[in-house]
């Protein structure tokens, strides 16, 4: 064609390829999954870089002899476990992560129920004076108990000279300062139960109860054959959740005993603490921290099944 | 006519000899000699940072260097944690304030200074042993001891108090002047517990502690070397079982009766605490809770008095904290601040920090304790003259667990070994159990 409109041929042709091209990036960003992904991906970054570096680089650092110079495999495992304070320290970890969730579930659902049957406003008052604990920042909320628990200025002392009775040196008994780190954690954590079991009571089909009214079921019938069956997923997740966070506590033990006395409130963080950054031990220390790993990866993995079980179960 | 915009030859070749000349220029800025971060601790006294700043900015202008300074807390730990991330991190400040053990923790991270402390040991004399203790690895200096937070963790008692209960006039023991009275030598660990159960009678218990911390472990380890009671000999080996560790656990056991019902829940800040609330007769500490109470109750720190530790079988040795100032191997301008660390090393300098801060400040030469700060600090005049060691008290510098080697030495002083021995005699274990327990840990420690 020589009027002038005519197109050579590999002109066109490159045309079409990128109008191709440029149809498929189209297609390509128009896939849902592809759209998820790339939303998602600065929290996959976030996650990597803080989460998973960390988690791969502490498995390495575990590995590595005191000088950080020899890989020594699971040598500093073995060596941890042959040790007394360790052993202790292992047993204070599980006293006092499972008295803390299950002190701390217990609150949660009653104080949750009691929030539920209390209507409008003075619901909404009540809940944000409970959710204190929760809100204040806890280095500063255990500052504040260790303060209470303190031999010179302790207002329970004080309470208690005042009716009679002697001091009791809270934070310098074994027993008695393992019972202060779990009060004050439970302290802080019930709030976070309240607010979920209350979340999920509030999603209990009101339709549930009135049929089981229609029954003639008790109260107690209610809550176990009626509302608990309801909440099992909640609580199953809340637990696995409060479970992690309390066994990863450092604050409140560091601040009130930093593990004393005689180290029988040190837990996995604060002994890491101790041996691998103040005793320049580092190896030791990731060690310390990552036994915690196995005992939450089983726990999760039967939680999660749990729910994964009833999710399907509803579902069908 | 629009000028053109087009490089021309000529327009080349004059950007050409202006770009040639340009470094036979020699401009002169702030910064000209490079940049240094240094990382210093932040002190107690308010005023111990501002001296040192401009010590810092004298030398910076002299020299154009742009120095950085951060005051870093021991609070939290914030100073123990801001040199374990620079080490792995490989970045951050060029020269950084190192604790006690810290440098030794590093010791592959820190550029060596025998050059500097080379210099200085021939003008100022030599340091205390402890410094080259745990300020050394395989003979070679890891940082350069710094006046600024080094510490003597003495007793420092009520005088009032002391002389009514127990008899003890610990002025006329320990004057302010470097003269030894025949009373001193009375100052001995039976003496202290005779105080601390008369002391303890009149409602005035002493406060000290048996916790995990710096104040609890400084003071066990004194009492531990006045009785010659090493857990781990210079060469690495246990050496728990012998006569003197359970001499020293004998003399525990009665120690603890006397001591307050929470000690084993002490911290740093506890004993600072029961001084200035009036509640206690002596504690062992720097004269920082004497500052405090000079703010806040000054009637007890006028009635407050520092002095040497009392002596054992084997002597009177005085707990000693040590601060050094450590260059990291990754630091871009190591000359400079090698320069800046002698330079705030240097006579004049330490003596002015020392004065800005009541005499807080040790300097680790011990040609320099005859700085008139401590003569003149009050009240009461001269409370804290005995503070430094002086030769009349025939005391040595003692850290916990010196002897052992220090990367066992560590974790016997941040593990809290020796007070914890003493806390498990006062909740009643036996000595053979207390000896058990201590062996275990040790055998841990030495792996």
């Amino acid at each position: 064609m020589a009027d002038g409109t005519s197109v050579p041929a590999d002109l066109m042709g490159r045309a079409m390829s990128r109008a191709r091209r440029s149809n498929g990036m189209q297609k390509f960003m128009r896939n849902r999954s592809t759209i998820a992904f790339l939303m998602a991906l600065p929290l996959i970054l976030l996650i990597f870089c803080l989460v998973l570096y960390p988690a791969v680089y502490a498995i390495y650092l575990a590995m590595l002899n005191k000088r950080m110079t020899q890989f020594v495999w699971f040598d500093n495992f073995v060596y941890l476990l042959n040790r007394n304070t360790f052993r202790l320290v292992i047993f204070q970890s599980c006293l006092f992560a499972v008295t803390a969730v299950i002190l701390k579930a217990l609150l949660g659902f009653m104080l949750a129920h009691l929030m539920h049957n209390i209507s409008g406003r003075n619901q909404r008052i009540w809940r944000g004076l409970l959710l204190v604990p929760w809100v204040i920042p806890l280095a500063l909320s255990t500052l504040t108990w260790w303060w209470m628990f303190d031999p010179s200025y302790s207002a329970f002392n004080w309470l208690l000279n005042r009716i009679g009775l002697d001091s009791v040196p809270w934070l310098g008994v074994g027993w008695t300062a393992r019972a202060c780190t779990i009060l004050v954690n439970v302290w802080f954590g019930t709030p976070f139960f309240m607010i979920m079991y209350m979340a999920a009571l509030k999603s209990v089909p009101e339709q549930l109860y009135e049929a089981a009214d229609i029954d003639g079921a008790s109260r107690l019938q209610k809550l176990f054959f009626v509302t608990l069956p309801m909440m099992r997923n909640i609580i199953s997740i809340t637990v696995l959740f409060s479970l992690i966070v309390t066994f990863a506590d450092f604050d409140i033990v560091r601040i009130l005993t930093a593990g004393g006395p005689q180290d029988m409130t040190h837990v996995f963080a604060t002994y890491a603490f101790q041996v691998g950054i103040q005793s320049g031990d580092i190896p030791l220390g990731a060690s310390i921290s990552l036994f915690m790993l196995p005992i939450l990866a089983v726990a999760a993995y039967f939680v999660l099944r749990g729910v994964n079980k009833r999710t399907q179960e509803i579902a069908a | 006519m629009k000028a053109s915009g087009r490089l021309t030859r000529r327009n080349a070749l004059k950007l050409g000899a202006a770009t040639a000349a340009l470094p036979l220029v020699h401009i002169r800025t702030a910064g000209a000699a490079g940049k240094l971060s240094f990382g210093f601790w932040d002190h107690w006294v308010p005023q111990g940072n501002d001296v040192m700043q401009k010590q810092v900015a004298a030398w910076a202008d002299k020299n154009k260097v742009e120095v950085q300074c951060d005051f870093i807390t021991t609070n939290g730990n914030k100073l123990l944690l801001t040199t374990a991330a620079e080490d792995q991190a490989k970045t951050g400040h060029d020269v950084v304030t190192f604790l006690q053990w810290d440098a030794l923790n590093h010791a592959d991270s820190l550029e060596p200074m025998d050059d500097v402390m080379k210099r200085l040991t021939d003008a100022y004399g030599p340091v205390n042993d402890i410094c080259g203790y745990v300020g050394k690895a395989k003979d070679h200096w890891l940082g350069v001891p710094s006046s600024s937070g080094a510490q003597n963790k003495g007793p420092c008692g009520r005088i009032s108090v002391l002389k009514d209960a127990a008899g003890l006039d610990v002025v006329a023991m320990f004057p302010a002047r470097d003269e030894h009275t025949a009373a001193a030598d009375n100052w001995t660990y039976e003496a202290m517990l005779k105080a601390a159960e008369a002391c303890q009678k009149v409602g005035m218990t002493f406060g000290i502690g048996l916790g995990q911390t710096g104040d609890s472990v400084d003071t066990a380890g004194s009492m531990f070397a006045a009785f010659g009671a090493e857990l781990v000999n210079a060469k690495g080996e246990i050496a728990i079982k012998s006569d003197n560790v359970r001499q020293v656990l004998e003399y525990g056991q009665k120690w603890v009766k006397f001591l307050p019902a929470d000690a084993v829940s002490y911290d740093d800040a506890s004993n600072n605490r029961a001084l200035i609330s009036g509640k206690s007769a002596l504690i062992w500490n720097p004269p920082s809770a004497w500052a405090v109470a000079k703010r806040d109750a000054p009637a007890v720190a006028a009635d407050c008095w520092t002095f040497p530790a009392p002596a054992g079988p084997k002597g009177r040795f005085m707990p000693y904290v040590p601060f050094f100032w450590g260059l990291w191997k990754f630091s871009k301008n190591k000359s400079a601040a090698k320069d800046l660390i002698e330079y705030l090393s240097q006579r004049p300098q330490v003596e002015a920090r020392c004065t800005a801060v009541d005499g807080y400040d040790l300097p680790p030469f011990e040609s320099m304790i005859d700085f008139p700060v401590w003569d003149n600090v009050g009240p009461p005049k001269g409370t804290v003259y005995n503070y430094p060691i002086r030769k009349s008290a025939q005391e040595k510098a003692h850290i916990a667990a010196f002897p052992a080697p220090p990367d066992i030495a560590v974790q016997i002083y941040n593990r809290a070994t020796m007070p914890t021995m003493l806390a498990k005699l006062q909740s009643g274990q036996t000595i053979p159990q207390v000896i058990a327990w201590a062996t275990n840990e040790l055998e841990g420690f030495t792996r």
